[in-house]
């Protein structure tokens, strides 16, 4: 079985966002780049698959230089190989596309991803793959299986989750509990230095910009009630809040 | 630049979030000089569809295949391209679920459509298509331009305050051909939860942490979300810990809401946590440690014992009602 694995390389969810350049950049001082919390679980579902029936596991990131630790790390975690589109990755679409051009030539049975990235939290360049390569998609997955070149699969649904079945290959996006993030060890971190992490241009173009950001307004003070007054509360939710 | 609203069903109407997305969808067709159509998929009554008039559509298209009754994003992916192809639309817009996500995801594959999601105003229609979505989990937010021919636009809960007219819609059947290929997947079971409020629908939350003590002491919580009529949440450790379901986890890797208010009960409030909720109108933050981070994010905030401070607010809710 071949696994493509998509990563992103995206700020540690902890990290304070500020932008710097009259608001048009993100500011990269002091923020600690990880793989994407969604992607890394994806990541470790398809090393325990790799580890319990056998398959190779390439990573995929589009991205810039600055992205490389994050793949050499999927690499230490039990990637055998690497690609990296050397690109902005600033656009859904133009992301997926560059992903379906990679998978269109590796021909993977399975192509796992976070369920959505946590820096822009669309939630659907899983889908444009496989509408791209003609294959289904499913996302948010749980829990996955393979038998007989069948997925087993549960994926959260509003208010629930339902368990279904397709034959691969096919295109998941991965949420917890799927698998536990992996920690490398330290042969990992020895043998991730001489795996292939091959470079190649992206293709297409974006089709968004950003041309500024900006902050949410700062929260005011909160509004003190005295706990033997609790319900005080709702009379303020109601009048002052207008929420009632 | 005719406009398409993809408009989810639950139990034969149409979602609260979508009647929302309609509205959006309608606002920017008054500035644009167009109208709005809303596509809707599945089992529904045809007065219950009609109501998309109401929020601003002058047409609804049903697609009501008995193949469609599961909710299949391949499937639903064809109808919604279908759709477009059918009234030339230039901008498809949903309110922003799971399944929009997947169905507008695959419809962009084949439009060649620019996806952005979590959108939270009206487009800037000034100097191209301009639009301010949410990012980074709601701390902060980005001004996008969008180039391509047809966009998709997900919106976020609340990103307009729907003005309800007595205007009504034309319901029209829509049948397009469904190839088998797209039904290759078979759900074989669905656990779902029902009778409970929604809880990426809901207006009003309440949610519990670890301050809670145990899945056996949620009563108190329970008892004043039904006072409320407000849906259930809980933090992330919560879910780990199997006190409560994963999909009431709302944070970083949970559900994200947006809701009017948003009463968190026992939760310090990790940036995790914020992340999934602090696009919340109005936060309430009851926790027994007066040190806890939460109250920083909180608009209101009660320092003590949840058990005690849980049963006050319940009764006064109903002494209101």
């Amino acid at each position: 079985m071949k696994i493509l694995v998509c990563i992103s390389s995206v700020p540690d969810t902890t990290s304070k966002i500020s932008f710097t350049d009259g608001d048009t950049k993100l500011n990269k001082a002091g923020v600690q780049y990880i793989i994407g919390p969604y992607d890394d679980y994806a990541l470790a579902r398809a090393v325990e698959l790799k580890e319990k029936s056998g398959a190779s596991i390439t990573v995929l990131n589009v991205g810039e230089a600055d992205a490389e630790p994050q793949i050499r790390k999927a690499l230490a975690i039990g990637a055998d190989d690497a690609i990296r589109v050397d690109a902005d990755p600033v656009d859904s679409y133009f992301v997926a596309e560059q992903i379906a051009t990679v998978a269109k030539e590796g021909n993977y049975d399975l192509i796992l991803m976070g369920r959505e990235t946590s820096d822009y939290n669309s939630g659907v360049v899983h889908g444009i793959v496989g509408e791209i390569l003609g294959i289904p998609s499913f996302s948010p997955v749980m829990q996955l299986d393979i038998e007989g070149g069948v997925a087993k699969m549960t994926r959260e649904i509003e208010g629930g989750k339902e368990k279904l079945e397709a034959p691969l290959p096919l295109v998941l996006g991965c949420q917890e509990p799927i698998a536990e993030w992996k920690i490398p060890n330290m042969r990992g971190i020895m043998t991730a230095r001489t795996k292939p992490l091959k470079v190649i241009p992206a293709s297409g173009e974006a089709f968004t910009s950003t041309d500024k950001y900006s902050l949410p307004p700062a929260k005011g003070a909160c509004k003190m009630i005295a706990a033997d007054e609790a319900d005080k509360l709702i009379e303020l939710l109601r009048k002052e809040a207008k929420v009632l | 630049m005719a406009i398409l609203v993809f408009t989810e069903i639950a139990d034969g109407a149409i979602k609260k979030s979508s009647l929302e997305a309609i509205y959006y969808g309608s606002q920017v067709a008054e500035k644009t000089g167009t109208s709005v159509t809303a596509l809707a998929i599945g089992k529904a009554d045809g007065a219950e569809l009609a109501i998309a008039g109401n929020y601003g559509a002058s047409k609804v298209l049903h697609a009501n295949d008995t193949k469609l009754e599961l909710p299949n994003s391949m499937a639903y992916a064809k109808v919604l391209v279908e759709a477009a192809n059918t009234t030339g639309a230039k901008v498809i817009i949903t309110a922003k679920s799971s399944l929009a996500d997947a169905v507008t995801a695959r419809a962009a594959g084949t439009l060649k459509a620019a996806v952005v999601g979590n959108v939270v105003e009206l487009p800037d229609l000034s100097n191209g298509f301009k639009v301010k979505r949410s990012i980074f989990t709601g701390k902060a937010f980005a001004d996008v331009n969008v180039k391509s021919d047809i966009k998709v636009l997900a919106i976020k809960k609340n990103a307009v305050n729907p003005v309800e007219s007595s205007n009504s819609a034309t319901v029209e059947a829509f049948t397009p051909a469904l190839s088998d290929n797209l039904f290759t997947a078979k759900v074989t079971e669905t656990v779902k939860a029902t009778g409970t409020v929604s809880l990426p629908e809901a207006d009003l939350v309440v949610s519990g942490g670890r301050g809670m003590k145990g899945p056996e002491h949620w009563q108190p919580l329970l008892d004043l979300a039904d006072a409320l009529g407000a849906a259930t949440a809980c933090s992330k450790p919560v879910s780990d810990l199997d006190w409560r379901p994963h999909h009431e986890h709302v944070g970083q890797t949970g559900v994200k809401v947006s809701p009017n208010l948003y009463i968190a009960c026992g939760i310090s409030g990790a940036i995790q946590h914020l992340a999934g909720v602090n696009s919340s109108k109005i936060i309430v933050v009851i926790n027994k440690d007066a040190d806890a981070p939460f109250f920083k994010a909180a608009d209101y905030g009660i320092v003590g014992d949840v058990f005690d401070v849980l049963p006050k607010l319940t009764k006064a809710v109903k002494e209101l009602k």
